[in-house]
């Protein structure tokens, strides 16, 4: 009998709140004939540890069996035991009487793909805190295991550098009321943890970067109009010391704080044309001998990057774009693919990220921000990640991928209702085996878990036309 | 600029209402509002210009840093451009529990909308809880424990939008999206019939048979003694013909009506024959432009809803073609709120002119307004909210405000403040685009 794991404790303290039966109330388990009652779900876990946080290659297998004779979840790791769980819970339903039941259950579960995404931007819109332990909450329902954190961004920059505090103090749309501190930082990587999700922290350079500049001075690229600069800035200046001095400090401390071996650097849409029209660069680009190819300037500026970050140990996730700019990257880099159509369709872009050997994440389609009328959960569900040309070993190189919600029209007054249920459709995709594709049989499944969320809490918004037993309102 | 707390000289005996009038179509909503240093003075002609006047009042104080209240040295003139500014809630295709329709009350108040449109039932479910017929909820309610609106509450709704004056417009739209009036009563709904035997389908209302008329005769007197405003929507829009051209009873009755194959001669024996119902109820009607479009027999004061985008003719066109033959038109077609898509859609919104067609000023006064729409198929009460605010307040705005108001960098600096004043007000009010409010929005 093993002490109880801390991440258990804190999953099973949750659970009372959303799970009709907290564990060990009695429930029955109802069949055609037979009943018996069912005291407590009976928890083994194979591989001890209490203090760890999850990884890439955490194994989140478990083996559910409820019967006559035992109400029994089984894994090898404690990240298991939280899917298995989870599972638990919505197998659970009440009668009208109001009887709790479960029915026989044999089930072996584990994901289709390692690395299950949610994106959220706290640049573009500030998310208060609860915000996003309350989405960390949904995404654990959902099993998501990976919290993309696209902390700063243009617009403001909220996160608190204690190295370099000016950042907030000059960059936040509020340093009263607009960041996270280092507690609250510390406070998404906890409750994250708990639920078993990874908390991949983004801080996007060297496009991207506009908030940076107030607290930094001399960090962007001051844009020429002419011979005078024009007073507009433009992404990171790659061709000053200072510039790598300050990257080598200031992710010294990220890769402090963040835990997860993973740090996601950006690298996505750089605009040229300050660089370009900037004296100072351009005498860079002859000095280095990169001709007119800006190109090979942000190369040289994520290749140094790159380096200053895997000389902290860690690992990195970057934009497609670093691939289609052929920058020299490690052969362990990650790919995100966020782009539908360019450079190419996304499954193309799949294939040759995959074929030169990088492990690929998919993001292109599911972009959550992008709303339209009509049901587009379907959409989302549809599609199939490993829809390319590629052999079985490039096809393995897909982890898995993201569900994006930036923020230009999203905050807390309508992140809850754009994420869910449509993120599930995500979740299912990146967990589910690849032959449940059957829309009628997701949608009757989605909509009944839709209604559970409501009943748990959650402001997710209704898939079409219908109703739930109990409709949302605020209390 | 004076100090002063925002409250001076606005109490009620400082308001000159010399008419506490009926709240109707007619009802005047100018007002006057004076703040200088000898005065504090809002003047209107009937309380719900008073009601106006005091929304405007309420987003002219503002607070220094320090904490004081101000309102600045003001002298406003208003009134509405159009008299008609409603806005469309579905509460069929989902239930909205009554906090929601209130809520949205409040907010409409606070964009000087005075009209909500209640489409109260349609195929989906039937929740509006009929005393004469109380199968109709009974049957055709997602849950008649819980998914219903009962008398009290209805009475709860006028009331609450009376005393923001706002006016109720009930709709009971037929004959066609009445699928959830059949199981309440039988027989009312037409039998779709497969070759010769019945499908087990059913489409919209019977026409043909005399009991129809008897059932909408007695529903419709509980309408229009449940419902005070003079209009009620009578709907009429989408009547799929196909139903009606299977049954062997409707085919025969267009026989002995001499009808021949034209069934927009049916729908329009329905119709008339239903509009005549509820005039002699005193009441008058709006309808769907399909009524128009069908070349339905309407009496001359009926008041045609365009909502069509693109079909039979673009809507500017349809306006035209509407207020051309003499009748009152409400415009709702590029302002289908449900309509979401990617990016700032308010500024769309924001940018049609109600009047743009061709047509004399007599006609373009035929144009009494309009209204957004929020039809249900997606929406409920958790994405209500933010889906309606601020978008909404763009068609306020175009509504209210003088045609020639149409700087949109003037409009977003004025819309976005007036968000974060939604939500200091509590209004989930989701962002026009990036940026920040003092204080974000954090459910209690």
């Amino acid at each position: 009998m093993a002490p109880v794991h801390p991440n258990l404790r804190a999953a099973l303290h949750h659970l009372p709140a959303h799970l009709p039966i907290p564990v060990p109330r009695q429930f029955g388990r109802a069949g055609k004939r037979h009943m018996s009652e069912k005291n407590s779900l009976v928890i083994l876990v194979v591989t001890p540890g209490c203090d760890q946080f999850p990884s890439l290659e955490s194994v989140e297998n478990y083996t559910l069996t409820v019967n006559d004779e035992q109400c029994f979840l089984l894994s090898e790791t404690v990240w298991g035991a939280l899917r298995g769980l989870e599972t638990f819970s919505q197998l659970v339903w009440r009668s009208p009487e109001g009887t709790f039941y479960i029915n026989k259950t044999e089930i072996e579960d584990f994901p289709r793909f390692p690395h299950r995404g949610l994106l959220l931007d706290t640049s573009r819109h500030y998310l208060p805190l609860a915000s996003i332990l309350d989405t960390l909450d949904v995404m654990a329902y959902n099993k998501f295991n990976v919290f993309h954190w696209h902390l700063v961004d243009d617009s403001s920059f909220p996160y608190e550098s204690f190295t370099f505090p000016n950042l907030t103090k000059k960059g936040s749309y509020n340093p009263a009321t607009h960041i996270y501190t280092a507690q609250d930082v510390k406070e998404v990587i906890e409750y994250a943890r708990l639920r078993g999700i990874r908390v991949l922290a983004e801080f996007d350079t060297p496009g991207h970067t506009l908030s940076w500049g107030p607290g930094v001075p001399g960090l962007l690229t001051p844009c020429y109009s002419g011979s005078h600069p024009s007073g507009t800035f433009g992404p990171v200046n790659p061709a000053l010391n200072n510039t790598y001095e300050f990257m080598s400090t200031f992710f010294l401390e990220i890769s402090s704080v963040f835990p997860d071996f993973y740090l996601h650097l950006g690298g996505d849409e750089v605009d040229f044309t300050c660089w370009k029209s900037n004296p100072d660069i351009q005498a860079f680009m002859k000095k280095k001998g990169f001709g007119e190819d800006f190109k090979k300037l942000e190369s040289f500026y994520i290749q140094t990057l790159l380096d200053i970050v895997s000389a902290y140990g860690k690992g990195y996730v970057v934009w497609q774009e670093v691939f289609d700019n052929k920058v020299k990257v490690q052969p362990d880099t990650v790919i995100q693919v966020w782009r539908e159509e360019m450079p190419v369709r996304y499954t193309k872009e799949m294939e040759l990220v995959t074929s030169a050997g990088f492990r690929a994440l998919l993001s292109a389609p599911w972009y959550l921000n992008h709303i339209t009328y009509g049901p587009d959960w379907k959409n989302i569900y549809m599609v199939e990640p490993l829809a390319f040309e590629g052999s079985p070993e490039q096809k393995a190189l897909v982890i898995g991928g993201e569900a994006c919600m930036w923020g230009e029209y999203v905050d807390s007054t309508n992140l809850v209702p754009r994420l869910w249920p449509r993120a599930g459709a995500v979740a299912e995709r990146l967990w589910s085996n690849k032959m449940l594709t059957n829309l009628d049989f997701a949608y009757k499944r989605l909509a009944h878990f839709r209604c559970e969320l409501l009943r748990r809490g959650v402001q997710a918004q209704p898939l079409s036309v219908g109703y739930c037993d109990v409709e949302f309102e605020q209390t």
